[in-house]
């Protein structure tokens, strides 16, 4: 209970319920079929936003390797959807697709098991989850850090993307893995199967909104926005900041895995493209637009980012780069804590103004008021 | 809990380690023993050959000018800074602290304020000194670590004797310099090391704030070890008892102030060249 409190106020607790609610239960039964999956969508970048909010607003770890993190949970779910209808693609063939006509006539090993979707959906966590455990480890051990970290992790995600796109690596190329029929027998054109995988999204959005909010209100969390001060102290304090580093690292590289997985099956394909160095600098920018240490301003900032982004590359394709390069100077310049920091200054601002008023402004406002 | 439930008066009357030199069985037990350290950067050499103990429970000064290595010192002490050859004991431990890591030398006990105020400046008064709190320091402990009654007692405890009961909420980076300095004293006080390092405590601080900080300080002597590095030779004065000399990386002088302040090595070290 008293845990409970600390995470958020009961007022807080109850509109967090109210927007739970909202999202998970009334949005799916009411909007519109073609609109769903791009809500869906949404909800995956928001579970996105937070995991680089994570990372990057708690513990200072700008990482421009997400995107990766988020195309192998998106891969996982992928070779799920791919190995579940083996005979039933264009060749009839045992194998994907792809394979055939590659002209492969066995499945590569690292493909086995994945008919199962509990053993894919275990998958799409945990390998994304031990390659960021790994890379972390030896990125943190050597104590890279700032500017040094984001370019490591940007060159791990372009070798990646060069990676698959290779048709031998085994993942289809540039094409990536696409022609999903069913998740779980349930077709994935059917109205039915897209609610509920919107649902499902929105329920793992809150939940890892919950988790996350656990864990910044935490000693833990205290100890991770302390090694991001001042990592040197935090150690003389006797926190060994490299597996606090590693924790928050890996932890957040599981979160965008699971956004992935979850949006691959609505969007109906995944490729090398998503991950690309570009997309986790949009993930940073998603942050940086809602506040960077707000969590549900990451949320905010992904879903304002890409309602744009939806918008203008439907209104003014050519603008859109333009207008995200823009949108990412603008808030750097001038919102340097993002929509929810300025949201509070204008609050506070608010509240000083009347504060200030009471006193002062009176004689001159009061007469007029209450002189009938 | 012992180390700060002594009440200052007392503490600040507590006689003076005898001058005298004793018989070696008598010497009470050693808290810090540094064997021979050197430590050179790129030739020149910032530490050569020191040799140095620190009793249990001692106020210890260390002066020297600048570039004497005392910062040093406490780098390799603390595990910042490997040094090339020598060892540190901590108690009758047999394990070299030169081989761990800070953290490792953190969490057995030797607890260092840095010659800057270093505060957790984005957390409150409060939050600080939970996390300067001795205690398990691992991820999943923290995870789902509550305060406990004591801790919560202990802190205010910290607090009241720092003088920032009032600023417990207050959000560190806010805090006037002295104030920061003391919240790092107190950090370290919550952190309850067996050893305390402490880098030039009353850089710019009032003349009321240094008289404060002397009583904090050899109020903290007697169940902590602590050593001081301090410039000003009016505040080493008021709180040693034994003062040692540290110049161009070796161990100059070393004995009780008065004694010090008569050595002419000393007087040249300072007031010639």
């Amino acid at each position: 209970m008293d845990r409970l409190r600390q995470m958020h106020s009961t007022r807080a607790w109850s509109l967090l319920a109210a927007a739970a609610l909202l999202i998970a239960v009334v949005v799916p039964l009411v909007a519109p079929d073609y609109l769903v999956p791009l809500l869906g969508k949404f909800l995956c970048f928001g579970i996105a936003a937070l995991a680089m909010d994570l990372v990057w607003g708690y513990a200072g770890i700008l990482s421009l390797g997400h995107a990766l993190f988020f195309a192998l949970g998106g891969y996982g779910m992928g070779m799920y959807l791919m190995r579940s209808i083996a005979g039933e693609g264009v060749y009839r063939s045992e194998l994907p697709d792809f394979m055939v006509f590659l002209d492969w006539h066995r499945l590569p090993w690292y493909w086995h098991g994945f008919q199962s979707f509990p053993f894919a959906a275990v998958m799409s966590l945990a390998a994304p989850g031990l390659l960021a455990l790994v890379f972390g480890w030896f990125m943190f051990r050597s104590r890279i850090r700032g500017v040094y970290l984001s370019i490591v992790t940007q060159a791990l995600t372009y070798a990646a993307t060069l990676l698959f796109f290779q048709n031998a690596t085994g993942f289809g190329g540039n094409n990536g893995l696409t022609d999903f029929k069913r998740i779980l027998g349930a077709p994935l054109r059917e109205p039915g199967t897209r609610r509920a995988l919107y649902a499902a999204s929105a329920i793992a959005l809150v939940g890892a909104y919950l988790l996350c909010r656990f864990i910044v209100t935490s000693r833990f969390g205290r100890v991770v926005r302390a090694v991001r001060d001042a990592e040197l102290k935090s150690r003389f304090c006797g926190y060994d900041s490299t597996h606090y580093k590693l924790f928050v690292w890996t932890l957040s590289a599981v979160l965008c895995a699971l956004a992935g997985a979850l949006y691959v099956p609505q969007v109906g394909i995944i490729n090398p493209s998503e991950m690309q160095p570009s997309n986790s600098i949009e993930m940073a920018i998603w942050v940086a637009v809602g506040g960077r240490g707000t969590l549900l301003g990451a949320v905010l900032g992904a879903w304002i980012v890409n309602g744009g982004k939806s918008w203008l590359t439907a209104a003014i394709p050519a603008a859109w780069l333009y207008a995200l390069g823009a949108l990412f100077v603008a808030v750097t310049l001038f919102l340097p804590e993002g929509l929810v920091g300025l949201g509070a200054r204008l609050k506070s601002k608010l509240i000083a103004r009347r504060a200030g008023q009471v006193p002062v402004a009176p004689p001159s406002v009061d007469p007029p008021a209450s002189a009938p | 809990m012992s180390a700060i439930s002594i009440p200052m008066a007392d503490a600040v009357r507590t006689p003076a380690l005898p001058d005298a030199p004793r018989a070696e069985g008598a010497r009470p037990p050693l808290a810090l023993w540094i064997e021979s350290l050197s430590v050179s950067f790129d030739g020149f050499k910032a530490l050569d050959d020191v040799t140095l103990t620190f009793e249990k429970g001692e106020l210890r000064c260390l002066i020297g000018p600048n570039g004497a290595g005392k910062t040093t010192l406490m780098d390799c002490i603390t595990g910042k800074t490997r040094p090339d050859s020598g060892a540190v004991y901590l108690e009758n431990r047999d394990t070299d602290l030169t081989r761990l890591s800070e953290v490792r030398i953190a969490q057995l006990g030797i607890g260092r304020k840095f010659q800057r105020p270093t505060v957790f400046e984005g957390h409150t008064v409060y939050e600080n000194c939970e996390l300067a709190l001795a205690g398990k320091k691992g991820v999943f402990r923290t995870l789902f670590a509550r305060l406990t009654a004591a801790e919560r007692a202990r802190i205010d405890e910290v607090l009241e004797l720092i003088g920032l009961r009032d600023a417990a909420k207050r959000q560190a980076g806010l805090l006037a310099h002295g104030q920061k300095q003391w919240l790092e004293i107190g950090m370290l006080l919550a952190q309850s090391p067996t050893v305390l390092l402490v880098d030039e405590p009353i850089a710019g601080m009032t003349h009321a704030e240094t008289e404060r900080t002397a009583e904090l300080l050899t109020g903290l002597a007697g169940t902590h070890t602590v050593v001081v590095v301090e410039h000003d030779m009016e505040f080493v004065r008021s709180i040693a008892r034994r003062v040692t000399v540290l110049h161009q990386g070796k161990v100059l002088a070393d004995g009780p102030m008065a004694q010090i302040q008569k050595d002419p090595r000393v007087i040249e070290v300072y007031l010639g060249d």
